[in-house]
């Protein structure tokens, strides 16, 4: 493999101290613990697909949106928008609402870079941190190894894109029922990202609970029922994490915990 | 108002790509505004909830397969299940459920 001869050289050039593994091998352990993730893309992928088609957007588009943003509530939020003729700026506000969790990722990622790491290396394992793959970079002890990342990237980048190209497709043909059943998927991915952390904090359960409530109660009560689903989204995030935040600050050691 | 798809993408993209870069690039030490920090923990729980329900009862032909499967994700999720588990069962559940009162 090219990648792997380059990653050789490279490795030869830099100075890896206390590293014992080549850049080749962390590439492979990289692809190995990206293989369940990129299937699991896969799938939920798919179920993203049927909403995008929904939405009006062609197999390309799907994968061009999947590629480039790599986020299930971002793009789930912003292919709803785009069913209901937003304008470009309540886009790029629910985008950011939807993946402000990836900003303090980010954020924590950035303890774990060498200070002088290059701007290539940010910018590229920037451009997908998403849950599960923050969540493998945090499980390996010490500052991260860009070609692990590289390696996760490398399979699950193509079964996130491709599954919504393929939900795209396959939502032309399928049966309601099936369409239906799938169209759950990503709420399935929401309670797993959700749940777990709510079950070790009473007040992370609480917030869930509420936010339930409320939101069920915002799409009744006859005021804010008017306002659009997506502003709601923002409204409603806004409201709850900001009291939460002002309630209940978090100490450095619940949000690795909660992560 | 008209808009095309490829601008929703590209703004889509630009946002996602600075959240994420934004952050790695800029900062060589640690945030430390404490409201900022809880604040941005407590936002994926409040958006995915928000986002996740009531809408889950309206994504399924009959709201109340859609509020079986979210009963059978949160207990799956509760319990350790992994993410294809619970995205899984709660399709199935869906299915079967239709399928029993349709």
């Amino acid at each position: 493999m090219a990648e792997e001869i380059a990653a050789g050289t490279l490795r030869s050039e830099a100075d890896n101290k206390g590293i014992l593994q080549s850049d080749a091998a962390v590439l492979r352990s990289g692809m190995h613990d990206g293989m369940p993730i990129a299937l699991g893309y896969l799938v939920v992928s798919f179920t993203l697909g049927i909403t995008a088609h929904t939405a009006g957007l062609t197999p390309f588009q799907g994968f061009l949106a999947s590629f480039f943003n790599n986020a299930s509530a971002g793009e789930y939020a912003g292919f709803m928008l785009i069913a209901a003729g937003a304008s470009y700026w309540e886009i790029a506000l629910i985008t950011f609402i939807a993946n402000a969790r990836y900003l303090l990722m980010s954020c924590v990622l950035s303890q774990k870079f060498a200070p002088d790491a290059p701007l290539y290396q940010r910018l590229l394992i920037g451009f997908d941190v998403t849950d599960e793959l923050f969540g493998i970079t945090i499980a390996r002890p010490g500052q991260v190894h860009p070609y692990y990342n590289y390696g996760a990237m490398l399979v699950a980048l193509p079964g996130w894109s491709v599954g919504t190209a393929l939900g795209i497709i396959a939502g032309n043909v399928m049966p309601p029922a099936v369409v239906s059943a799938l169209s759950v998927a990503l709420y399935g991915m929401f309670l797993w990202v959700i749940i777990p952390p709510a079950r070790s904090s009473r007040i992370v359960a609480g917030l869930v609970g509420l936010s339930f409530a409320a939101s069920f109660a915002a799409v009744h009560l006859p005021f804010i029922s008017t306002v659009s689903s997506g502003t709601r989204t923002i409204g409603l995030t806004l409201l709850l994490a900001g009291a939460a935040a002002w309630l209940f600050p978090v100490s450095a050691k619940e949000e690795n915990h909660g992560a | 108002m008209e808009h095309n798809i490829y601008g929703y993408l590209a703004v889509m993209a630009a946002v996602s790509f600075a959240i994420r870069v934004l952050p790695l690039t800029l900062i060589r030490r640690q945030i430390k505004n404490r409201f900022l920090r809880s604040f941005l923990f407590y936002v994926p729980y409040a958006t995915l909830a928000v986002m996740t329900f009531p809408a889950i009862l309206d994504a399924t032909q009959t709201p109340l397969a859609g509020a079986l499967a979210l009963a059978a994700g949160i207990w799956l999720a509760w319990n350790g299940a992994s993410l294809f588990m619970v995205s899984a069962a709660c399709c199935v559940v869906v299915f079967l459920s239709e399928w029993a009162l349709c």
